[in-house]
């Protein structure tokens, strides 16, 4: 019985303890709490996608409104990885969690920090399940608002500045989503998203839904950081805590690119939104700059918080040139790719988090010699910096192998000369934290630290076992990715 | 020239939103960037509500002798969307405050030298 309500529960859940969180207030309890809840949020996840994997798309209707009139959550196999990523996340993140947080952030403020980041859990896994566009607004604003948060906690005072400009800019893109959803429901009628495909076909030659189509590709790319939008990720991904760095690099811009991906394939159709409005040219040009420019800034950071942060708006890069092919196998690559950076750089600010922890700074110059210190952290920061770069038996080189492939599928061999001098940018500026920390003497007056808790380092190091055992035995993400990428691309062709 | 004047609300749309963008984009003071958003998510109230009009058509209660409604769902939509800026306002003001605490400054030149020169 309960079994068909988990798409609601899902969100319910994390949604109604937030307040319990706030309630509690004192800190291991409200831990504990959220800890609680992430690992059931997770139960439910791997529930969902066995029964999607069973008996196909789910639908479900909020309190039992019909479909085009009520409100309907939709689950396909796109969603369901999607769900994986961002449950998966959440409750491996939260164990890390207890001990960052007790020494990142005042005692006062522990318990609003785990109620915030449980809306945001509700707010990201909301815009995944929702198959109505208004209802998409108002998760991501749920998920944006905490997130702004969370931000500003961070422990100096450039944070509250990074969590104002990305308040600023993730304004605006919301508001950019709702002016394209008005425009949608002006000339459909309806705000369900499956059913705006279907009306959608009458009308799609008209200005009013090309300015739709422009508004929300616009405030979505905002929210997912694509370059040039870039512009607030690294402040924010910098001075956030070390947790919240690690939380929002796997998910919240993941959910970004799937909202994308509803919008191009789902809502407007291949034919709309690659032939009669080229969005796979300019996407691709775009991922192309995001991959080569930031991983060039990257190699420059001294801050190896910020350096990961330009890493990431590149290998959003990645999976976005993988989306911009429109083909089975690019959308594949994609979402593999997307699944499997989510656990590398999870894992790579992590281990940063516990560096942060004992050293009380992720500047280089403060990393010489760390890796005597801190051998498990260090390790763990190198195997993910491995798979970051894509060297064989790594996750990473799995998702460049088929990104490789799907390019020259289609005769882009330029691309595929892009993916590899990208690597090579990456190979760079993983060296340089590991020539540092690994050959370089620590100077005199450094602190002696000690290994980080094993509450932080097991977090870690299952992402990391995780990215081994995908490089080694890809078939399982793969399959749930292409059988995704196959969906969207049946629903975009009409 | 009807056309400028039957759509007057779109265009009051349009230069509210450009209003507002512009104040984000240009004022240096955060409280008049977060003046400016609030304006410009408003603009977009209003284009919610005037696409709701349905010509000839009343409040939607259902009355003996009419038959045509205007569209309340856009309304509700916007309620939503109210609370949601009203949020977003709060917290860009609350933002604000523990800048200037931090900063002794509401002007984003002189948070920016101040960011410099650590």
């Amino acid at each position: 019985m309960l079994s068909t309500h988990l798409p609601a529960l899902q969100v319910v859940l994390p949604l109604a303890s937030a307040p319990v969180c706030l309630l509690l207030r004192h800190p291991r309890h409200a831990w504990a709490c959220a800890l609680t809840i992430s690992w059931l949020v997770l139960a439910i996840a791997v529930m969902l996608v066995q029964q999607v994997a069973a008996t196909g798309t789910i639908s479900y209707a909020i309190g039992a409104w019909a479909t085009p009139w009520g409100i309907e959550y939709r689950i396909d196999m796109a969603g369901a990885l999607m769900i994986l990523v961002v449950a998966t996340i959440g409750a491996v993140v939260l164990p890390f969690a207890g001990r960052s947080i007790q020494q990142e952030i005042r005692k006062k403020h522990s318990g609003l920090f785990y109620t915030c980041f449980l809306l945001c859990l509700a707010g990201l896994l909301g815009i995944v399940v929702t198959g109505d566009a208004f209802n998409l607004f108002v998760f991501l604003e749920i998920s944006s608002l905490s997130s702004y948060v969370l931000i500003s906690l961070g422990c100096t005072r450039r944070a509250l500045t990074a969590a104002f400009q990305y308040l600023v800019m993730g304004t605006i893109g919301a508001t950019f989503i709702l002016i394209g959803v008005g425009l949608l429901y002006m000339l459909t009628g309806t705000l369900n998203m499956v059913d705006i495909s279907q009306r959608l076909t009458e009308v799609a030659d008209t200005r009013t839904i090309r300015v739709a189509f422009a508004f929300v590709t616009v405030g979505v790319s905002i929210k997912l950081a694509l370059f040039p939008l870039h512009l607030w990720l690294p402040n924010a991904y910098t001075f956030a805590p070390s947790v919240v760095s690690a939380f929002f690099a796997a998910t919240a811009t993941k959910v970004g690119i799937y909202v994308l991906l509803r919008l191009f394939f789902t809502v407007f159709g291949i034919g709309f939104s690659f032939v009669a409005m080229h969005v796979g040219e300019i996407m691709m040009l775009l991922a192309a700059a995001a991959m080569m420019v930031a991983s060039l800034v990257a190699i420059f950071q001294n801050n190896v918080k910020r350096m990961l942060a330009y890493s990431s708006v590149a290998q959003i890069g990645y999976i976005i040139l993988g989306i911009s092919l429109a083909s089975r196998d690019g959308v594949a690559a994609g979402m593999i790719h997307l699944f499997n950076h989510a656990l590398i750089k999870c894992a790579l600010f992590l281990s940063l988090g516990c560096i942060f922890l004992r050293l009380g700074s992720v500047e280089l110059q403060d990393m010489r010699g760390l890796a005597k210190r801190m051998p498990w952290t260090m390790a763990a920061f190198v195997a993910g910096g491995l798979s970051l770069i894509g060297l064989p038996l790594t996750s990473g080189f799995i998702s460049k192998w088929y990104l490789v492939g799907a390019a020259l599928t289609d005769g882009y061999w330029p691309l595929a000369v892009l993916i590899l001098l990208s690597s090579l940018l990456a190979l760079i500026y993983i060296w340089r934290v590991v020539e540092t920390a690994y050959f370089q003497v620590p100077g005199a007056g450094m602190p002696l630290v000690k290994e980080a808790p094993a509450s932080m380092l097991i977090p870690a190091w299952l992402l990391i076992g995780a990215n081994f055992y995908i490089g080694v035995d890809a078939s399982l993400v793969s399959g749930i990715a292409h059988q995704a990428a196959g969906i969207l691309i049946e629903q975009g062709v009409r | 020239m009807s056309e400028l004047l039957g759509h007057y609300n779109y265009w009051i749309v349009i230069v509210l939103m450009m209003t507002g963008f512009y104040i984000v984009i240009a004022r240096p003071n955060l409280i008049k960037k977060v003046i400016g958003l609030f304006i410009f998510q408003t603009s977009v109230f209003i284009f919610f509500i005037s696409i709701a009009k349905v010509e000839g058509g009343t409040a939607p209660i259902i009355e003996e002798g009419i038959s045509v409604y205007s569209n309340p769902l856009p309304h509700v939509l916007i309620l939503t969307a109210i609370v949601v800026g009203l949020a977003t306002t709060a917290l860009g003001l609350a933002l604000v405050v523990r800048i200037r605490e931090a900063y002794g400054t509401i002007n984003e030149d002189d948070i920016h030298v101040q960011d410099e020169e650590r």
